[in-house]
């Protein structure tokens, strides 16, 4: 792990200043101060937002920022629920999501299984084809994609931002490379044993893709539960809105101008799942992500 | 796993010419038919994702170079155009002005973004505690899992020039108060701030990934040999980085350029045009003046600028980036 570590610091016992001054440029505690202060103002956004969340709206812009309110109070969270439907906006959010991660996480498991252990006609092709669109930015499809949904009449539903979502490029390359990393030998076996291709992948392939498929499940619930720019093309009526629309932006007035403070309690609200999502699935999200980059 | 009891093989010997004949023809029977199975399992196994993708990005790429040519405005008919759009585009103020500004922001976002990320997973790499190391890296990409949309709405209370914490801040240090929102400069300033703040985790995570790829010998050896800090990592771990610096910036490039949630919520485009950007030019002439052609020739034209920049990265990277 630590690269630049010396080979007489193995033993243990730190390195004196003076020493890792010479090796490092810099002494290891003010390295670690200065990551803290990184760290700190990393998370500083975040930790203010919380915060301004729990003061009365007339306290929010208290110079020098309280970090821990004096007097914490829920007023600001119960005027969010007064003007806005926060939990409809919640319910539509975790419907799309959740249908979403679970789509990517169907089409690209089957695809991605094809790809790597299917024999067919065009499967370089395809595959080829599947690799290019990761390329195309959603902007400059959008708008024959909405003229596409309007014409389905699925524009302004919860469908319309579900349905074109299914299919993903990087969640089938991601699929296809897992498993390709699965010994060939127990399909082999399988199939001489008399299994037929559907046999193979349902009782040999498909229980071991678990964790594969919780990084693509968990990469989409991510990127879907803080999407911004679909939704707010493609859902004109204050019902259909998702929480990045209808938390932090009144509905009708998404790029307005100055704002309350109570829309912190609205953001803080549309953290908690990304938060959960943080923690649990760390390890998934950080090879995902990972991977996302390393493949392209 | 059913048929077991058949495979166990008897002596070579005891069969016949003949049955041994049959059984390969069988076999070859066996295989076509798990040939016929195996590509309708494939057929049905692609079949959601290919016709999602013709249907959602094949088609409507082909339909944006299409629409780009004619003039319509959903209301009435379509009608043919030719290069017009792409003729009025460029010679419109605010199509240009959001390309300049899409490339500028691109260029101090991307050199930002890649050397935080650097200097922090350099640094994070060193020697310290397991726990410690994993609570800044958890720290440093925290921001990825937000939605840029709902924390723009908060940097804009952060950049606020006379209530907003990071003024306060800057003057802490003796830093005169900055007019973030109100000015050109200070617009952008903070539009790339709150981007870089939210993506450097992305980079930070590629090069933490990248730097565990380079053997511990390497640094050894150059230790001994009395390479110091900041050289060890100028001679060694940049140029063994390289590929990963490759792919961080050719990810961070396309991204950036894509850029949208921040100006549009922090700035919306101003003031003036000083923070529009090409995404909310395609948004804007699209989906509120519904021109929806010269929002596909934008969109064109966006996406020959993210090809072009990206091919011209990877030219330059044949002579710079170097593979194990």
């Amino acid at each position: 792990m630590s690269t630049s570590s010396l080979p007489g610091s193995a033993s243990g016992s730190l390195p004196s200043p003076a020493v890792s001054r010479v090796r490092h440029g810099l002494a290891p505690w003010a390295r670690i101060a200065g990551l803290a202060l990184c760290a700190l103002l990393t998370l500083g956004p975040v930790i203010w937002t919380v915060s301004t969340s729990l003061h009365t709206p007339a306290k929010s812009f208290d110079l020098p920022p309280k970090i821990i309110p004096t007097d914490p109070t829920v007023v600001a969270y119960r005027g969010v629920f007064d003007q806005i439907d926060v939990w409809l906006y919640a319910l539509n959010s975790t419907l799309v999501t959740a249908l979403i991660a679970v789509g990517q996480m169907i089409t690209a498991g089957l695809a991605g299984y094809a790809f790597a252990r299917l024999e067919f006609r065009f499967k370089k092709p395809l595959f080829a084809l599947v690799l290019a669109t990761m390329m195309v930015p959603l902007q400059v499809t959008i708008v024959p994609v909405f003229l596409e949904l309007k014409a389905m009449g699925l524009t302004d539903t919860l469908l319309g931002l579900i349905i074109p979502a299914f299919p993903t490029a990087f969640g089938t390359f991601l699929m296809r490379q897992y498993f390709l990393g699965m010994p060939k030998d127990l399909g082999e076996a399988a199939m001489i044993d008399g299994a037929g291709p559907w046999r193979v992948f349902r009782s040999v392939y498909a229980p071991l893709a678990a964790p594969g498929l919780a990084i693509v499940g968990v990469l989409a619930f991510n990127y879907h539960w803080n999407e911004f720019f679909r939704p707010l093309i493609l859902e004109t009526s204050t019902e259909n809105l998702t929480l990045p629309l209808g938390s932090g932006l009144p509905p009708g007035q998404t790029s307005a101008p100055a704002r309350s403070p109570s829309s912190s309690p609205g953001v803080v609200l549309s953290m908690i799942p990304a938060v959960v999502v943080f923690v649990v699935g760390q390890r998934p999200l950080r090879e995902g992500i990972t991977s996302a980059g390393v493949n392209r | 796993m059913t048929n077991t009891e058949i495979r166990p093989a008897r002596p070579e010997s005891v069969r016949t010419r003949k049955t041994r004949q049959s059984r390969k023809a069988s076999e070859r029977a066996a295989t076509t038919a798990r040939g016929r199975g195996t590509r309708l399992l494939a057929a049905l196994f692609l079949a959601p994702t290919v016709v999602g993708i013709v249907v959602f990005t094949v088609l409507p790429i082909v339909g944006s170079v299409v629409l780009s040519l004619f003039q319509w405005d959903v209301i009435e008919d379509p009608r043919w155009a030719g290069v017009a759009n792409y003729r009025k585009i460029l010679t419109d103020s605010t199509v240009l002005v959001s390309f300049r500004n899409t490339l500028v922001f691109m260029v101090l976002a991307v050199a930002l973004q890649l050397l935080f990320a650097l200097v922090l997973a350099i640094t994070v790499n060193g020697r310290m505690p397991k726990w410690l190391r994993s609570v800044f890296r958890s720290a440093f990409f925290f921001p990825l899992v937000l939605s840029a949309a709902s924390i723009s709405v908060v940097m804009k209370y952060l950049f606020n020039q006379d209530f907003g914490p990071v003024n306060w801040l800057l003057g802490t240090v003796g830093i005169p108060s900055v007019p973030w929102l109100t000015s050109e400069n200070g617009a952008m300033a903070a539009v790339v701030l709150a981007y870089v703040w939210q993506q450097f985790g992305f980079s930070f995570l590629l090069f933490v990934g990248g730097l565990n790829n380079i053997p511990k010998e390497v640094h050894e050896a150059a230790s001994l040999d009395g390479a110091s800090g900041l050289r060890k990592h100028l001679a060694i771990t940049l140029p063994l980085l390289s590929p990963t610096l490759l792919v961080a910036s050719v990810v961070g490039i396309i991204n950036a350029l894509q850029v949208f949630e921040q100006p549009y919520v922090l700035t919306a485009g101003g003031p003036g045009d000083s923070t529009r950007t090409v995404v909310m030019v395609i948004y804007e002439t699209a989906f509120e003046q519904l021109r929806f052609g010269e929002a596909s020739a934008v969109g064109v034209l966006l996406f020959v600028l993210i090809m072009a920049v990206t091919a011209l990265q990877f030219r330059l990277s044949r002579r710079y980036v170097h593979y194990q």
